[in-house]
């Protein structure tokens, strides 16, 4: 029974995985673009929410209403006048400007909080957990998953319901074919960057609620959500919710054998799943 | 008043000059074609009409304004859609959502809409949720140009469509062209087939080596002053 709770805990631990990667598995399943820095805005936005609250004496998930318009009109800027000048045929230069921005934010945060140890504000809601069958299951670890799963399901609404959304595919296709049909692609990236960084928001407030952070966790949380990005498939949603519950099982399931393997067994079921499948689990049909 | 107009258009790859000083005029409810050999800058010119290329705002006007210094989209926005060469369908959407995408830039209403385009190539109807490039050539042609009619434009920009098709799928392609022009748009194709050329349009411009070495109607343009201004004098 004990292996039963630690899968199932491992499973709902994958959800804060796969809200780390969305984000990221969004901006690169549209522009090709990887940013490095994405750990880094996750840190950031759990600041935000932290100041939201201590300011303004917000509960955490009223603090993440404020802090979602303001991630979103952050991440359209940073794309709209930083990273579209990075994007072209040479896939370097993203990588050594977001790679900069990653210790921009890092020393900025360090600067404006100091390197101590923040932890947002918990109610009984926190460590309340609720009985299913034999299991105890925590509250906040089922609402995480429950968020991961509303935000897939809400960006394939988005991306195979709305004009937005083919906007997206087409222009991920082909941008000077889709600026041809009227679409600008340096705004419709600009929009998806700012989509990214409301997913970014949410991931914050779990990172915030469940877990200590201080400006230095970033670069951590980016190479969880890139194992579960790479492990479902590149631009692949759900292959990114598989690709976190495999590290979170792995995760769990190492620290139930012995305490000190817990963040090694995830990187190794990530390497083993690279090595049997290196386009990921769910890779796209063309690419 | 011309509808859309170049004067003096120059384009430049680089250091490479593709088009050196090019005159075309499109007046309202014309059907003009350009024809010539790979190479003559034919591909350079659309894509400096529909600002894929952008030069001087006075090198391109449509409806008297300087449109040459203008992005794709907003030119698109303002009437002008091409079906550019190669179809280039996008393949992450299916057919329908193909032909869907060509109203985010400009939706003003008018003849043509989803019903309309499917009642000219039925074929597509059958085949709206297939993937755009899970189609034949032809059909691809079809949803291309179904794709730039469905923002309703004034001007038309047609890129080579019937390049790799079968004579009897060109035949098909071609019989629409009547009724996208009493839905209103005048039309600029570009062909290498010139009796196709001859036969759709009302004008035809001849271009060499970036230059439009030839222009007049169809029936004042006699096969060898075609082949000189295809190849040159003197082949």
């Amino acid at each position: 029974m004990i292996w039963v709770d630690t899968i199932v805990q491992g499973i709902l631990l994958g959800g804060l995985y796969a809200l780390f990667a969305a984000g990221l598995s969004l901006v690169f399943g549209i522009m090709r673009l990887v940013n490095l820095a994405h750990g880094d805005l996750i840190v950031m936005g759990a600041y935000l929410i932290l100041v939201l609250v201590t300011l303004l004496g917000l509960p955490p998930f009223v603090a993440l209403l404020f802090a979602v318009p303001l991630m979103f009109a952050f991440g359209w800027g940073l794309q709209k006048f930083l990273l579209n000048r990075t994007l072209g045929d040479d896939i370097l230069p993203p990588l050594l400007v977001t790679f900069g921005l990653s210790i921009v934010l890092q020393n900025a945060l360090l600067e404006g909080f100091s390197a101590d140890s923040q932890r947002l504000p918990t109610d009984a809601l926190t460590t309340a957990s609720v009985a299913v069958g034999p299991l105890n299951l925590g509250v906040m670890p089922l609402l995480t998953f429950a968020s991961a799963i509303a935000v897939i399901i809400g960006l394939n609404q988005l991306f195979y319901r709305t004009s937005l959304g083919r906007a997206f595919r087409a222009t991920s296709d082909d941008a000077v074919t889709a600026s041809l049909m009227g679409i600008k692609p340096a705004n419709i990236f600009a929009t998806a960057t700012g989509i990214a960084l409301v997913i970014v928001a949410i991931a914050a407030l779990y990172l915030g609620l469940r877990s200590n952070f201080d400006p230095n966790v970033g670069p951590a949380r980016l190479i969880y959500a890139f194992e579960a990005v790479i492990i479902g498939g590149l631009g692949s949603l759900w292959g990114t919710l598989v690709g976190g519950i495999i590290i979170g099982v792995a995760q769990t399931v190492g620290a139930a054998l012995n305490p000190e393997w817990q963040i090694l067994s995830g990187h190794l079921a990530f390497l083993v799943v690279l090595l049997v499948r290196p386009r990921g689990l769910f890779p796209r049909a063309h690419d | 008043m011309a509808l859309l107009e170049t004067q003096g258009l120059t384009a430049n790859y680089g250091d490479f000059q593709a088009l050196f000083g090019v005159d075309v005029v499109l007046s309202e409810a014309e059907t003009i074609a350009i024809i010539g050999a790979n190479g003559a800058g034919k591909t350079t010119l659309m894509r400096s009409i529909s600002g894929v290329l952008q030069n001087a705002p006075d090198m391109v006007r449509f409806e008297g304004q300087g449109i040459g210094a203008l992005p794709a989209d907003e030119i698109m926005a303002q009437g002008v859609a091409m079906v550019p060469e190669g179809r280039r369908l996008f393949p992450s959407l299916t057919v329908e959502e193909n032909l869907m995408i060509g109203t985010y830039g400009r939706s003003t209403g008018g003849h043509w809409s989803l019903e309309t385009i499917y009642d000219l190539f039925p074929i597509l109807k059958e085949r709206r949720h297939n993937p755009g490039t899970a189609l034949s050539g032809g059909q691809q042609q079809m949803v291309a140009i179904g794709r730039a009619l469905m923002s309703n434009p004034r001007v038309l920009l047609c890129d080579e469509i019937s390049l790799g098709l079968a004579p009897v799928v060109i035949k098909d392609i071609y019989k629409a062209v009547p009724a996208i022009q009493a839905a209103g748009a005048s039309i600029i194709v570009v062909e290498q087939d010139i009796g196709q050329a001859m036969a759709v349009a009302d004008r035809v411009y001849c271009m060499m080596e970036g230059r439009v070495t030839l222009s007049g109607t169809p029936s004042e343009l006699s096969r060898e002053a075609i082949h000189d201004a295809y190849f040159g004098a003197g082949h």
